[in-house]
């Protein structure tokens, strides 16, 4: 699904934040808004909260520590041999394994929450996009149409964009 | 070491001014190969044609090819193991740690570091399976089920190593791989014709938006909170695999913190001698500069310190414990058949490295060129004296033997060089060897208003 918008290109870091706060003031909801690296002024304007992805990180950690203690204990008890004189279930020396994998585990899981959250890979590229935003340019595109468009257009125009282009992005 | 917060402009760099100087600078180094870059990569493909060659002809001749024998059957390939994996730590150390606690220096050399690591557990994983003998069988270290119901012995520490090393490349290998996707978006965009396909699919259309740069930050963090005790657990399992037997000169409490100390130590070493050439080739002055060669050599000199102190250490323990096998242990490691090698290390990891207490030494590029690699040598004879020496004298002076390797082992330990130079040469040039986002992080961001820094702070 693509909708109207417009997309706005800023050289300057305090522009872009200024335009993302004054559309915020006008109503304006469905803002996207591109840097060339992690910039938390405008992760702020858009008022970000904690980010999932740390569930994600636990779950999966747990999950691995779990499965860990639950196949070697498992493994042990269906063959059971005496191997220098411990208990068929040692758990001090299943410790190494069981951290590996709650390592192993936790790390997979954290990036395939990023995927799912960040929705990458993302096949369909937006359609208009600056490839600036990857060099030194910030990017502002909010989605309207018909005089919302117009007020949008204003209030981006006020921060002195280095460019303004109209059309449709992937939300 | 200069540790404190990512403040903006923390790392000036002279020459670069703007966001996209950092995407100019660096995707340059994409598109001009050189004379240099060839010259070295053709050294390295003969060498890994050298690795090859030798490793065939002991699968079609057997492991007889090699110097192993009773009682020494652990040699060239395990210490050349031990080695490759302990070169990979520092780059975790660069990446993750020195991430957490935000050290500003780490951002030009973290990603080359990183490289580092993913290549070193590669080349390091290639030992077993050399030593093994039969590769075809090296399955048989995995845990599957098979029609005999066998499991792995959970209990013994060469399946823990199993799991730390094979964790350790995968958690390595995602990590470096997340970090790299922001940047090959930004050579994507500049990029035509096939590279820009190839660029695509690899940065799987990343464009900085709020939402993704909002997940990868927190996610980027907890992955450098897993790999940090990763990265202490992998060389302290790798230690285990000689403290848990009972053979004089390994079976001691101190390996683990020894091992990983010496890690970090031949680490940083290598990121000097990998870096050094890299910065010269491709003309990165003003991205690596003498603050970076001062901070790793530091480290160098800090990780040197603590080596040091464990032989005293072990050479003191094993006099005070009045154990007549573990005496003799450690008097033939300094004066026995492999004297030579002892000595090499002590000199090469406790001696030269004195040199860095001078600045004028941590300030001079060629100087640390040369110690850097001082530091990789006397680090590959510690794990030699420590793997051979330890074995060919054990407890019964009927059983001793001496060992002496192979030309098939050194043509396999001189060629995984060039395999892993192979590897990490290819990444200079295919991916962007500086991070390029995180460096954007560090420099002043630009501002219309000019006292506007405050306002925005105040948000």
């Amino acid at each position: 699904m693509s909708a109207q918008g417009i997309l706005a290109s800023y050289e300057y870091l305090d522009s872009t934040v200024d335009a993302i706060e004054n559309l915020k003031k006008a109503g304006f909801d469905d803002i996207k808004a591109y840097a060339p690296y992690p910039e938390h002024h405008i992760e702020h304007a858009l008022g970000y909260g904690q980010s999932p992805v740390r569930v994600w990180t636990l779950v999966g950690a747990l999950t691995g520590t779990s499965t860990a203690f639950a196949f070697t204990s498992w493994t042990s008890v269906e063959w059971p041999l005496v191997v220098g004189g411990k208990p068929i279930i040692s758990i001090p020396a299943f410790i190494p394994i069981v951290f590996e994998m709650s390592v192993l585990f936790g790390a997979l899981a954290t990036v395939i929450g990023l995927f799912v959250l960040s929705k990458l890979p993302n096949v369909k590229p937006a359609v208009v996009y600056d490839p600036e935003f990857t060099a030194g340019r910030y990017g502002v595109y909010v989605e309207a149409d018909g005089s919302r468009l117009e007020e949008a257009r204003k209030i981006m125009n006020a921060e002195e964009p280095i460019e303004l282009r109209e059309g449709a992005a992937d939300a | 070491m200069a540790v404190g917060t990512t403040e903006r402009g923390a790392l000036t760099h002279p020459d670069v001014h703007r966001l996209d100087d950092v995407n100019r600078d660096v995707l340059k180094m994409l598109t001009v190969p050189g004379k240099g870059w060839w010259m070295l990569f053709g050294m390295c493909v003969a060498g890994v044609g050298l690795f090859l060659t030798a490793w065939f002809w002991q699968i079609y001749k057997g492991i007889g090819v090699s110097g192993l024998m009773s009682p020494v059957g652990w040699g060239v390939y395990i210490t050349t193991f031990v080695f490759w994996v302990g070169i990979a730590h520092s780059g975790t150390l660069i990446s993750a740690i020195l991430f957490l606690f935000r050290a500003p220096w780490r951002q030009s050399i973290y990603r080359a570091a990183e490289a580092m690591t993913v290549f070193a557990v590669m080349t390091a994983g290639l030992f077993p399976l050399i030593h093994v003998g039969r590769v075809w069988h090296a399955y048989w270290l995995i845990p599957y089920p098979n029609s005999r119901f066998l499991w792995p012995n959970f209990k013994s520490p060469l399946v823990w190593d199993v799991f730390a090393v094979t964790t350790y490349f995968t958690v390595s290998a995602v990590f470096f791989y997340l970090g790299t996707i922001p940047d090959v978006a930004a050579a994507r965009d500049r990029a035509t014709g096939l590279r820009r396909k190839l660029y695509s699919v690899i940065s799987l259309g990343w464009q900085g938006t709020d939402r993704q740069w909002h997940h990868f930050g927190k996610a980027y963090i907890f992955l450098a909170a897993l790999a940090t005790p990763l990265v202490l657990s992998v060389h302290s399992v790798v230690s285990w695999d000689f403290a848990m037997s009972i053979v004089p000169g390994w079976h001691a409490t101190i390996f683990a913190p020894y091992f990983v100390a010496g890690a970090i130590f031949s680490g940083v070493a290598m990121v000097i001698t990998l870096v050094v050439p890299l910065r010269k080739i491709f003309g990165l002055e003003a991205y690596l500069t003498t603050k970076h060669f001062d901070a790793m050599a530091k480290l160098c000199l800090f990780t040197s310190l603590i080596v040091f102190y464990a032989y005293l250490s072990e050479f003191f323990l094993a006099w005070y414990s009045g154990e007549d096998p573990e005496r003799h242990a450690f008097w033939n490691r300094l004066f026995g058949t492999y004297w030579w090698a002892t000595w090499t290390m002590l000199v090469c990891n406790g001696f030269v490295p004195v040199m860095l207490w001078f600045k004028r030494v941590r300030h001079s590029i060629p100087a640390l060129f040369v110690i850097s690699i001082f530091i990789n040598i006397g680090m590959w004879f510690e794990r030699y004296v420590i793997v051979v020496t330890s074995l060919h004298n054990e407890y019964e002076p009927f059983a001793w033997g001496v060992y002496r390797p192979s030309i098939v082992e050194m043509s396999i330990m001189v060629g995984s060089f060039f395999w892993f130079g192979f590897w990490f040469l290819l990444f200079t040039r295919l991916l962007p060897p500086i991070a390029i986002q995180e460096l954007k992080e560090v420099l002043p961001p630009p501002m219309r208003k000019k006292k506007s820094s405050e306002a925005a702070e105040a948000h």
